[in-house]
């Protein structure tokens, strides 16, 4: 295990201390990290700086609140907090409902497995390695696409790439980013 | 629930699915995509990989930290004394034709949906969704032809009930046929069940006959 496996497993360890003891010192470590991160995102997004304050705490305090719907099997912190953030943009940005998939059918809540747990937060850890190592052409595509709030079409307007480059661009960093993960 | 995954053949493309998680898909899109993904594991699979790149992207990014407003985390704290922001439960039946995020555009199952008939027994019912792109309900009797329409935009249908054909193809529930401006096609629901769908577009569709071209301008196809 890496320091940045362990990293990944103390941000876990302190969504179940949120969870479970509303424990204020790990959500103060939580808020100091991600909180400036998503307020970065939605001005990205195109969010004015006091509007993206306002929704960096709304999401934070989400984070709180549905701490019991994290599920370190499945998601990193990271990866919660981001669709968090996401859905929050379509809600106050865009204006727009945001239909979410129904819920797969689980049992009884119950405690993950640790061994799963720890697999997926180092297959995140190999993801964003992955994406630190993207060349940077493709890159900053695939930030467009997440961060700029914005359509291939319109990443074409704005960079004048070619449609066709931006789309096989994007695919050839999912391709990098998949074989990393094998 | 998901009796149906294995069977779907035809899934949504890796475009639609990375746009999906970044949240930059319009409205109509997003609910096509949201009932794709009730049903179907693999593409569930795919979004929660994109949801992935998007927290790695976020957990990364350096110059994405934006410095917080002096007081934002007792303002925060604030807000978390304040409970949690009451969101309506949704009332959804399980084991419908519609899956879950449909039911919550057309308020309830099947027997909500608002018809209208659009001529030759072809109904559709419009669904409220922002004004980007457009979503609908598409009910074809058992054997029928959709008149014949090219397409502007971009396009997709996912079948509910039922099945349709078209020149190239057979889609059955959960499949999504995706078609774009080069596309012209005369899908044909199968003989067996009348064919209930759902269908988005970010352009308004145009037929190709006259009488279609008519029923078009009430319709809104």
């Amino acid at each position: 295990m890496s320091d940045n496996d362990g990293k990944r497993m103390l941000w876990v360890s302190h969504m179940i201390r949120i969870r479970d003891d509303q424990d204020q010192a790990a959500f103060a470590e939580l808020f100091e990290h991600f909180a400036p991160r998503v307020k970065g995102f939605l001005i990205k997004s195109g969010s004015d700086a006091s509007l993206a304050e306002e929704c960096a705490q709304e999401v934070l305090a989400t984070c709180w609140h549905k701490a019991h719907m994290f599920d370190p099997a499945r998601a990193s912190v990271a990866t919660w907090i981001f669709t968090i953030a996401r859905n929050r943009k379509i809600d106050v940005l865009r204006k727009q409902r945001r239909p979410e998939p129904e819920d797969l059918a689980w049992g009884p809540e119950e405690e993950p497995d640790q061994a799963d747990v720890m697999a997926l937060q180092q297959e995140s850890e190999l993801l964003g390695r992955a994406i630190a190592e993207l060349p940077a052409a493709q890159r900053e595509l695939i930030e467009q696409a997440y961060f700029g709030d914005m359509s291939h079409s319109e990443i074409a307007q704005k960079t004048g790439l070619p449609l066709g480059t931006i789309k096989s661009r994007i695919r050839l960093a999912l391709e990098r980013l998949r074989h990393a993960m094998k | 629930m998901n009796e149906m995954e294995q069977n779907i053949k035809h899934h949504l493309t890796d475009d639609i699915l990375m746009a999906y998680a970044a949240g930059t898909l319009p409205e109509a899109f997003n609910l096509l995509v949201a009932a794709h993904v009730s049903l179907c594991d693999a593409c569930r699979a795919e979004v929660e990989s994109y949801d992935a790149v998007g927290g790695e992207m976020l957990a990364q990014e350096p110059s994405n930290d934006i410095a917080l407003a002096p007081g934002s985390f007792a303002a925060t704290m604030a807000l978390i004394a304040g409970g949690p922001v009451d969101e309506a439960p949704k009332a959804r039946v399980r084991g419908s034709i519609l899956p879950g995020p449909l039911q919550d555009y057309v308020g309830g199952d099947l027997d909500s949906i608002k018809w209208r008939g659009i001529g030759l027994g072809v109904k559709q019912a419009i669904l409220p969704t922002s004004r980007d792109a457009s979503a609908r309900l598409l009910f074809i009797p058992a054997g029928a032809a959709m008149p014949d329409h090219g397409h502007q935009g971009n396009e997709m249908t996912m079948v509910l009930q039922g099945a349709f054909q078209d020149e190239d193809d057979y889609f059955a529930r959960g499949d999504v046929e995706v078609a774009d401006s080069d596309m012209h096609h005369t899908p044909v629901a199968d003989i067996h069940e009348d064919c209930i769908c759902l269908t988005v577009t970010d352009a308004p569709l145009r037929f190709q006959g006259l009488i279609p071209k008519i029923a078009q301008r009430f319709a809104r196809i």
